[in-house]
């Protein structure tokens, strides 16, 4: 108990060197959390994004629709399903789709587009399509009219009230052929869905493909994204053998690949940081040795073991190291908090290239408490690491030569 | 005062708290060897005041550093209070310094975070004793050097006479076999000097505490009661003062 006293009074004989020491850790753990924070914000915003351009984060087929993507590989989709795999806590929405390819044509040209039959409050709570929409109006769930994606409207010369006809094959081979008016316009930030994307009502779609109770996929919200993995086995669990569950990741392994690999950029980044910060703190652990070196020989030629010199220089540095971190921490949740709800913004011609792939233009924190442990914790083991530094200048004190003057 | 030789037959009496056979300290000894200390010979017996004198570089600190087991010698053993400290291990000398020996150094080096009575204190709770014990040794020992009043002090509050006293009183704490002192004087005016020197020469009188002193200072080496002389790291002469002014 003495030594913690007098530790902790060793602590405030240089009042400089503690509060540099003091400095270095907390400002390590608030640039730490703060770049760690914003690296789960912006992949967690990134990825939102992406789901919601028109993945979600959760897919459910038939099994083998993912390799071969026709009507045939649909499966029944009734409310009995929906109310099953609603039963399931992270489950929030299910949004069911009926997609196949067709043909698409104006007075003026003809091409080749994905026809999506979707429910248009369902899909709107899984890719907020609503909030895609630039011109026209918005689809009703009994409408017989379509939404086009802007860069199809283009290629086909199609504006809002115009006349489309699509043609394809429906179910089972049914011919499938249709003419509808153009509501609205929506534009995507993924070129490929912008360029051949149509969306039908759901029951429009089924009655042009001939596939009344058949979805091709259905898409799942999640309430907590973090329980990806989690979600996915309970709906397999709940779903069995005959159907596929894929996630977003499995769908789109290259945007998770992307995002792995900015991740790891992330990771060099705060490896610098931290390289930095024991730079920092190894500087006042090597100043106070150096000042220290004449005491601690007295106090070892007075008797004083060297294990429990050891263990006052370690109770020094977690008091010193822990108080930089719990101060680093304080500070730092307000601020995350603050760039959560106010995240950095993008402006200009940045703003732009972001918006035209679909991605916000902001970067806001993640208020996920597992970063400010995983941060806190880090800086304080560099900090107990760097420690061992006296530890070791202790053990090799020899006072014959220490107390030489 | 008179002067005489020391007694040799006096050394073999069981009293002897420091008995050196024949050791040698070399630095250097694959290149240019130094000989700090060159096969001395010395028994100091308990009660005895003192001063290891000589030019810089006689080897005075090197015999005391030795002599406390805070260096090893490369030749020779050396027995305290009939322990060779040559044969232990370093664990088990600075276990043999806590409990044997007490340190006054020439700069003072008092923790400067404790206060007096806690920096005389610590050495005691180093060797593990009870609150009432350490309690009625700190005030004894205070009361001895004069500074029951400043025991609250911190060392930076106090003098350098001052913080020298709060020095002998942490080497005293411990009730060793003998203090040695590298230098006591040395930072002080003359006049803390001579409280200081009161101060041990009556704990050597009184308590009979062996105390050896190096020392250039000519002050301590008047009151010492045996001047052994260095030179080039040998005994050039070990006299014994023969003092009048002791009580009989």
């Amino acid at each position: 108990m003495w030594l913690i006293g007098l530790a902790w009074k060793n602590l405030w004989r240089n009042k400089t060197r503690t509060a540099i020491t003091m400095s270095a850790v907390f400002f390590a753990v608030l640039l730490s959390v703060f770049a760690g924070s914003l690296k789960s914000g912006i992949f967690g915003n990134m990825i939102k994004n992406v789901v919601s351009f028109y993945t979600g984060y959760i897919q459910i087929h038939k099994k083998g629709y993912w390799n071969e993507q026709v009507l045939d590989n649909g499966m029944i989709c009734d409310s009995a399903l929906e109310h099953r795999l609603l039963q399931i806590p992270n489950v929030t929405g299910l949004a069911p789709r009926l997609e196949t390819f067709g043909l698409i044509a104006t007075n003026k040209s003809t091409k080749g587009c994905l026809v999506a039959g979707v429910d248009p409050e369902k899909e709107n709570e899984v890719t907020s399509l609503k909030k895609k929409l630039i011109r026209g109006q918005y689809l009703n769930f009994n409408d017989t009219e379509a939404l086009l994606s802007e860069g199809l409207a283009e290629r086909i010369k199609a504006r809002t009230g115009d006349t489309i006809y699509i043609i394809g094959q429906g179910y089972h081979g049914a011919t499938a052929a249709g003419r509808y008016r153009v509501k609205g316009i929506v534009k995507f930030g993924s070129p490929e869905l912008n360029n051949q994307t149509m969306f039908l009502s759901l029951p429009a779609a089924s009655e042009l493909f001939s596939a009344e109770g058949i979805a091709t996929s259905l898409v799942v919200s999640l309430r907590n994204p973090d329980l990806l993995d989690e979600t996915v086995r309970a709906l397999e669990q709940k779903l069995g053998s005959e159907t596929e569950v894929m996630s977003w990741e499995a769908i789109m392994p290259d945007v998770k690949q992307h995002i792995e690999t900015d991740s790891n950029n992330m990771k060099y980044v705060q490896g610098i940081l931290y390289m930095l910060v024991s730079f920092g703190i190894f500087g006042t652990f090597l100043m106070m040795m150096v000042e220290r070196k004449n005491e601690l020989a007295m106090l070892i030629a007075i008797g004083m073991k060297k294990s429990k010199l050891c263990l006052l220089m370690v109770i020094e540095s977690v008091f010193t190291v822990l108080g930089g971190c719990i101060m680093g921490i304080l500070v730092s949740i307000p601020l995350v908090w603050y760039f959560n709800q106010k995240p950095l913004r993008l402006g200009g011609e940045i703003a732009k290239v972001y918006e035209k792939f679909g991605f916000e233009a902001i970067f806001p924190t993640s208020l996920s408490p597992d970063n400010f442990v995983f941060q806190g914790i880090t800086v304080l083991a560099i900090g107990l690491l760097l420690s061992l530094y006296p530890v070791y200048k202790v053990i090799n004190t020899d006072p014959a030569t220490s107390l030489k003057r | 005062m008179k002067t005489s030789k020391p007694d040799s037959a006096t050394a073999a009496k069981s009293d002897v708290v420091i008995d050196t056979h024949n050791i040698s300290r070399v630095y250097n000894p694959d290149t240019i060897p130094v000989y700090a200390i060159r096969n001395v010979h010395l028994h100091i017996k308990r009660g005895e005041f003192t001063a290891l004198v000589g030019p810089s570089g006689s080897g005075k600190t090197t015999l005391l550093n030795l002599i406390g087991g805070l260096d090893k010698p490369d030749q020779g053993r050396i027995l305290i209070n009939g322990t060779e400290i040559t044969a232990l291990s370093a664990g088990e000398l600075i276990e043999f310094r806590l409990y044997n020996i007490g340190f006054v150094f020439q700069s003072f080096n008092l923790i400067p975070v404790l206060t007096a009575g806690e920096n005389a204190e610590f050495i005691m709770l180093l060797q593990g004793k009870s609150k009432k014990e350490r309690d009625a040794r700190m005030k004894q020992l205070f009361r001895e050097i004069d500074m029951e009043d400043k025991m609250d002090r911190r060392p930076g509050e106090l003098s350098g006479g001052q913080q020298q006293r709060v020095a002998v009183a942490r080497a005293l704490a411990s009730k060793p076999q003998f203090i040695l002192a590298d230098e006591p004087t040395a930072n002080l005016d003359s006049k803390s000097a001579s409280n200081l020197l009161d101060i041990m020469d009556k704990m050597n009188r009184e308590e009979n505490i062996t105390f050896i002193f190096s020392t250039h200072d000519q002050r301590v080496i008047e009151r010492a009661r045996r001047v052994i002389t260095l030179v080039d790291g040998e005994v050039a002469s070990d006299t014994n003062v023969i003092d009048t002014s002791a009580p009989h």
